[in-house]
């Protein structure tokens, strides 16, 4: 088994609805993939299942065993514990113990006595992304990573990333800003759009 | 596992946690009755144990959206169901820690609350014995129904008529045994009905919860 993901003719659903269908792609150690397309496309739906959040409608997801972290729209942190406690805790649940690179990674050690409901949407959303080094896993899952973030929060991610594939990581990113990582290939799902054939037959039953 | 249940009773204890909500209102319940019922004592005695198994198991109720809600809301219960933790383990935890923040504290103020409502001397030991026994399954429960109702805006009116009725039985034996001990009678066949019933829903409900809980991620 490979390092990575590997999707073959994966077709996926939202709220019974097929989104996308057709879809292949790899994703090998060390590689980033940028997810395009535009809205209600199905980008969230894809990670989400890719995650296992949900079953596939048809098609085949291989990756290795516990080596996924998904990071979807919400960053999972609670208000009422300081930065420091949420990474913790998060660190303690995939059996890790140190967070002091992560807090160092994206600039929140200032910041890691201080109750996360006090931060702004941007140092929140930083504190989310370190929750992804914390964990140690190969594979991160990301949907819109890069909300709320100002110029600098960007490149501090983009740097984050190259480290992480230069460690033979690899990242499935869901975005519709540049991120300057040259090395990243770019997935377009537009084209991958199920047909509304149920749909119109749906419609055509009421005429 | 351990993490999860110390940030939950962290939370708990945190501004807004909701720690205390249900002995708060478990007290209000009890301190009313008697102004309710009138003085008299011995009327307010006969129906004590029933009362404060009432009292407990609304208390119980009132908590119950909070389980599941809050990790929903911020995006939590996504990442956790994706964490190497067994669903079937996060939702036995949620429902432990229900039970240490709001099931415990009413266990050890019953005694207290049974002197405001005049219980007699002998149903203080079943009293407290039988909420003991009882409490965890009204939260192992109630983890199912916050399970069920996960991400429905305001799900708390659909929670309560789901839970209820399954809460009946708990209900049943439970003031069974707190009043035949109040009356002086022998307490082990409701004991032992209500140690089964909790012994099952520990056993068994997890599975259900966390299977409910992984259709309403999707």
């Amino acid at each position: 088994m490979p390092m990575g993901i590997k999707v073959s003719d994966l077709t996926i659903a939202r709220g019974g609805i097929k989104v996308l269908e057709g879809l292949s792609f790899q994703l090998a150690a060390g590689q980033a993939l940028v997810l395009r397309g535009p809205n209600g496309v199905g980008k969230t739906t894809l990670l989400r299942t890719i995650a296992g959040l949900q079953p596939p409608v048809s098609g085949r997801i291989e990756s290795a065993v516990d080596t996924l972290v998904y990071a979807g729209h919400a960053d999972g942190i609670k208000a009422t514990l300081t930065v420091s406690e949420n990474l913790k805790f998060w660190a303690q649940v995939f059996g890790n113990a140190d967070i002091s690179a992560a807090l160092e990674a994206f600039e929140l050690t200032p910041l890691s006595n201080r109750p996360a409901g006090a931060l702004s949407a941007g140092q929140k959303r930083r504190l989310g992304l370190a929750r992804l080094l914390v964990t140690g896993r190969d594979v991160w899952i990301l949907d819109e990573p890069t909300v709320s973030l100002d110029v600098q929060a960007v490149e501090m991610f983009a740097a984050a990333i190259r480290e992480h594939l230069r460690q033979g990581g690899s990242a499935l990113i869901a975005t519709h800003i540049n991120l300057g990582l040259d090395e990243a290939r770019i997935l377009d799902v537009g084209p991958y759009r199920a047909k509304a054939l149920e749909i119109d037959d749906f419609d055509g039953a009421f005429l | 596992m351990i993490a999860l249940l110390i940030r939950d009773l962290r939370l708990a204890m945190r501004a807004g946690g909701g720690f205390g909500l249900g002995l708060a209102f478990f007290l209000i319940v009890v301190v009313l009755v008697p102004f309710g019922v009138g003085p008299q004592s011995t009327l307010l005695s006969s129906i004590a144990p029933g009362i404060l198994w009432l009292g407990a198991l609304l208390a119980c109720l009132l908590s119950l959206d909070r389980i599941f809600a809050l990790d929903w809301e911020d995006g939590s219960l996504d990442l956790l169901a994706t964490a190497p933790l067994p669903m079937e383990a996060i939702v036995t935890i949620k429902a432990l820690a229900h039970w240490l923040t709001t099931g415990l504290p009413l266990v050890l103020a019953a005694p207290v609350f049974g002197l405001l409502l005049s219980l007699p001397e002998a149903g203080y030991k079943p009293l407290i014995l039988s909420l003991f026994l009882g409490t965890p399954a009204l939260s192992v429960i109630g983890t199912f129904g916050a399970a069920l109702t996960v991400g429905l805006k305001r799900g708390g009116l659909l929670l309560s008529l789901l839970v209820l009725p399954l809460y009946v039985p708990t209900l049943i034996f439970g003031a069974e045994m707190a009043r035949r001990g109040a009356a002086g009678l022998d307490v082990t066949t409701p004991l032992l009905m209500l140690a089964g019933i909790t012994c099952g829903t520990i056993a068994l409900l997890p599975f259900a919860s966390a299977a409910v809980l992984r259709v309403n991620l999707r």
